[in-house]
């Protein structure tokens, strides 16, 4: 399987997604300049986490009108899986992939730690190698990861089994403690927590991995049903 | 412009009459404005290090991994597989006072720019801070307000540059009130074969601009860094830079890219002191001289003056010098990141600085002069201040079961997590041990080898001996190091320091490099660079002499041995022994500090020779795999260091004291060489102790839940390690949030 890990200027979670997937995973993997019209040939891509245009009028406001932004749309619109990382996740909310907004952490403040996740649904490409009820901890690191949205959205997102990953001790305010939310086709999802950081055990978890090990499952069953 | 050259304006760019008389002579005539003003940041003591280089001398620089010593951006040590690495600290105190958010992130931004102009990768930074009482009623309030910007600049610079915070230090004292200390270190990564030089060579060859446009922001900053506080000196906020860490993130991709195309000759960043300092330093380096025409230098506002172009200090800008014929090649990389590259010059057989302004020159100097022969100074010394008693006062009774409570609240020894925790600590996946740790580790990907690094100074030992507390700083921080399992291998410094133009205060300068130096060259971690920062007072009131130390090892990649205790049942030992101490040595400890509010007396003892042994002996242990925690005795003594070891795990200790000693020393005095590990092994462990000639009691075992201390039988002290966690972790959250 070959990712493609998307490099906006400012992105500093390129290197780290690259080497989770090409390093523990043991997959292929390309690092794709924004400017590029095209992905090539990869089967999954990655919006890594960092600060895409310096974050400059809001997270991912500017990094929504990269030329890359185009080829990915096109990607997603095909079923390709896209995986949104952080900032990634917040360029995807922007560029209108996945519904609501990430704001200001609750505290106010940036938050590096590990969190405790549960899986919302193993029903898509990204936890469906993931197990129900079982906490995986994965750091987050932001300053604007509270996930927001109004009544609707959130209810439609639960009605539809969107809910990717939720928080068991919610850090940052995010509304019905979500972590990660999907696309209505499955095959986009954003999420705040960094599963390429919990990808080594010399980093000290690799619970992370069921994220990328979901994806590869999926592409092994040769399944584009998402 | 030109201005008539009055003495007034002499002494405004702190200049002597003497120095004054130097710059004729090596000019041959009276300097134009442009030039005075150029001499004045170049020879300032942020710069020329002019009081403190006769002595930084003495410092130890060599030792068979030192690719690279003093006298460049950054020290570079051989770590093996064909790597090196890249790494100094430099201080910031001065700005982070004046502005501190900005202060603080432009300081991370300086030293990131230092490491990857030698061609380094930034892959870590720490952080020494020192700030004033956080609860005083008359105080508190602006040193609240410092620490938050401080810790914010940080975390919006490192955050989004995308270097892990790995670790640091944060204590505070009365005498850091009016004058705050930042001090960052930076450590960067490359293949031998890639490092660069700021050197200029090749006559002809282009010189080129790159980065951010020159503005006004900056103008003498480091003459602002080489003078003491005063009432006046909130106005010169505009001297305090603005950084813009995504700019600096572009830049060093986009440098470590075009370094690759073999097109660049030299590269230096643009610091203090801005072009000046970067054309005179590169072209005195190669023994070249350059050529400038400030028309081309890209500017933010129209108007700029030839002084205020040279003297600038706008952040995020780079100087190099390319291969004439190759322009294009670093030109297109720059363009590629959106960044300016122009041509704005070009290396010159004259040896000089010359800087054309529409086609005149206004300023003609010769680099060597200019960068190289600032005047030096062996300013008179006496001997260090002493207001403290050497004398202890009558010690109370102890209250042992609330001392060490208290002591987990104080300011110095409680958790810091509210800090560290808005740092990104993990980003780059190579953090194995961050902020918390004994020292941090950063794993190499491309090798089998990690790095280790620690940050160390005490302002109080130091004020007592600023020669025994430098030593006990270096002992520290080797100290930290192999208690992870690394071999200490370099170190850079921070001297942080009052006015030198007081002979007491210039004592402590001396004194503190002489014993930083017998450290250094005892423990074989040269000094590879560092910086000096001195005029460290506000209104006449200056700070404790704190030299602080940045300790780098190396360590075979492994999973770490962390400091807290992991399992119950498993023996507990003291590395080194119970130690001695005396009333005269407990003054400097913190029992004496938070529990008695007093200082006196004489910082610990240090038998260098005996430290060391210790040092080989935990790393062997840990090596061999016979730990499964070891965490260091220091700031606070054996009880301090037993209850951090029960912090974050599920495990206390049931621990029973064999000494005489009077309590509340046996548990809170400082004495140094001593390691607290815990082993499923213990007679493997005596062994290497003993081997080493070392004592190693075991002090009992690990039990679940508890903290219980006893002597001798007696019951000392017995905690719920929650109610300990709690005292730790909430302390410096309930001081900064309340307000």
């Amino acid at each position: 399987m070959k990712f493609g890990v998307i490099v906006f200027p400012g992105s500093n979670c390129d290197h780290d997604a690259f080497w989770a997937v090409s390093h523990s995973l043991g997959q292929k993997a390309e690092l794709i300049w924004h400017d590029s019209q095209r992905l090539g040939d990869v089967d999954a891509v990655i919006l890594p986490g960092g600060f895409a245009y310096g974050d400059y009028l809001r997270c991912g406001a500017i990094a929504k009108f990269s030329p890359v932004m185009q080829a990915v749309r096109k990607f997603a619109a095909e079923g390709g899986p896209v995986l949104g990382i952080c900032n990634g996740f917040q360029i995807l909310v922007e560029a209108g992939l996945l519904p609501g907004a990430l704001i200001r952490n609750r505290g106010l403040k940036f938050i590096c730690r590990p969190v405790s996740l549960e899986p919302g649904t193993l029903d898509s490409p990204f936890t469906c190698a993931a197990e129900s009820g079982r906490a995986y901890r994965v750091p987050i690191a932001h300053g604007e990861g509270c996930y927001f949205a109004d009544e609707r959205t959130l209810d439609e997102l639960e009605a539809e089994d969107r809910i990717a990953f939720r928080y068991l001790d919610n850090p940052n305010g995010s509304l019905r403690d979500i972590a990660g939310v999907l696309n209505r086709e499955r095959n986009v999802m954003g999420m705040m927590p960094h599963p390429e950081r919990a990808s080594d055990p010399l980093t000290g978890s690799t619970d992370g991995l069921v994220v990328f090990e979901s994806l590869l499952s999926r592409d092994r069953q040769g399944a584009v049903a998402f | 412009m030109t201005a008539t050259i009055t003495p007034e304006l002499i002494a405004q760019h702190q200049l002597t009459p003497e120095e004054y008389g130097k710059i004729v002579s090596i000019l041959g005539r009276e300097p134009s404005y442009t030039e005075l003003g150029i001499f004045s940041v170049m020879w300032s003591e942020h710069c020329s290090y002019k009081s403190s280089r006769l002595h930084l001398k003495k410092l130890p620089t060599r030792g068979k991994l030192v690719v690279q010593g003093p006298g460049e951006n950054a020290g570079i040590i051989d770590i093996g597989d064909g790597y090196v690495i890249a790494f100094k600290i430099e201080s910031h105190n001065h700005p982070s006072f004046i502005e501190p958010f900005q202060g603080a992130a432009t300081g991370v931004g300086g030293i990131l720019r230092d490491i990857f102009t030698m061609g380094a990768r930034p892959i870590a930074v720490l952080d020494s801070l020192r700030f004033g009482r956080l609860d005083d009623p008359e105080t508190g309030a602006r040193n609240r307000r410092i620490l938050h910007g401080v810790v914010s600049g940080i975390a919006h610079y490192g955050n989004c540059f995308g270097v892990p915070t790995v670790g640091g230090e944060c204590i505070f004292e009365k005498c850091y009130d009016g004058n705050p200390l930042v001090n960052v270190f930076a450590l960067g990564v490359c293949r031998k074969e890639d490092v660069f030089y700021a050197k200029a060579a090749g006559i002809g060859n282009p010189v080129i601009y790159v980065g951010a446009r020159t503005g006004r922001d900056g103008i003498h900053g480091a003459s602002m860094a080489s003078a003491e506080f005063t009432e006046e000196s909130k106005q010169k906020r505009p001297n305090v830079q603005v950084g813009d860490p995504f700019l600096e993130k572009l830049l060093l991709e986009a440098c470590l890219e075009a370094m690759q195309t073999g097109a660049i000759v030299g590269i230096q960043d643009m610091g203090a002191a801005g072009l000046t300092c970067s054309t005179c330093e590169m072209g005195s380096r190669g023994d070249v001289g350059i050529e400038i025409e400030l028309d081309r230098v890209p500017q933010r506002e129209s108007g700029m003056s030839p002084y205020e172009i040279m003297l600038s200090e706008s952040q995020e800008r780079m100087l190099l010098v390319a291969d004439k014929g190759r322009e294009d090649e670093v030109f297109r990389v720059f363009r590629k990141w959106g960044l300016d590259a122009v041509e704005i010059g070009k290396v010159t057989g004259d040896g000089k600085l010359r800087v054309k302004q529409h086609g005149q020159t206004v300023a003609e100097i010769p680099n060597r002069e200019l960068a190289d022969e600032a005047p030096l100074y062996d300013r008179p010394h006496t001997q260090p201040p002493r207001q403290t008693p050497i004398d202890p006062p009558a010690l109370p009774d102890p209250d042992i079961p609330a001392a060490l409570p208290a002591l987990l609240a104080s300011g110095d020894l409680c958790s810091k997590r509210w800090i560290w925790q808005q740092y990104d600590f993990q980003v780059r996946t190579n953090t194995l041990a961050g902020p918390g740790s004994d020292a941090a580790i950063i794993r190499i990907k491309e090798t089998g080898t990690s790095v280790a690094v620690s940050l160390d100074g005490n302002g109080r030992y130091c004020y007592l001996s600023p020669r025994e507390g430098a030593r006990l700083a270096v002992a520290e921080s080797c100290r930290n190091l192999s208690t992870v399992g690394a071999t200490p291998v370099a170190a850079t410094n921070c001297l942080n320091f009052g006015n030198p133009e007081r002979p007491e205060i210039m004592a402590q300068l001396v004194e503190a490099i002489e014993g930083m130096s017998e450290a250094c060259r005892f423990f074989e971690t040269p000094i590879t660079g560092g910086n000096v920062s001195l005029y460290n007072e506000t209104l006449g009131e200056g700070i404790y002499p704190t030299p602080v130390i940045g300790i780098v090892g190396l360590l075979k990649t492994a999973p770490p041995v962390p400091a807290v205790f992991r399992n119950p049942d498993r023996s507990v030992v003291l590395l080194g022994g119970l130690g001695d101490s005396d009333a005269v040595r407990f003054g400097s400890s913190q029992y004496a500090k938070v529990i008695l509010n007093r200082l006196w007396g004489l910082p610990p003892a240090l038998d260098m020779d005996r430290e060391k042994r210790v040092q080989t002996a935990i790393r062997e242990i840990v090596q061999a795999g016979l730990a499964e925690s070891a965490h260091d005795l220091s700031d606070g003594g054996l009880a301090v260091a037993l209850a951090e070891c029960t912090f974050g795990g599920e495990c206390g200790a049931w621990i029973d004291l064999n000494s005489e000693m009077r309590p509340d020393w046996l548990l809170f005095h400082e004495a140094q060489s001593r390691i607290l590990l815990t082993t499923a092994e213990p007679l493997k462990v005596a062994d290497i102790a003993q081997k080493h000639g070392l004592e190693a009691p075991v002090l009992g075992i690990t039990i679940e839940k508890d903290l219980a201390i006893l002597q001798r039988g007696t019951m000392l002290g017995r905690w719920p390690i929650a109610t300990l966690e709690t005292a730790f972790e909430g302390a410096l959250p309930s001081r900064l949030e309340a307000a």
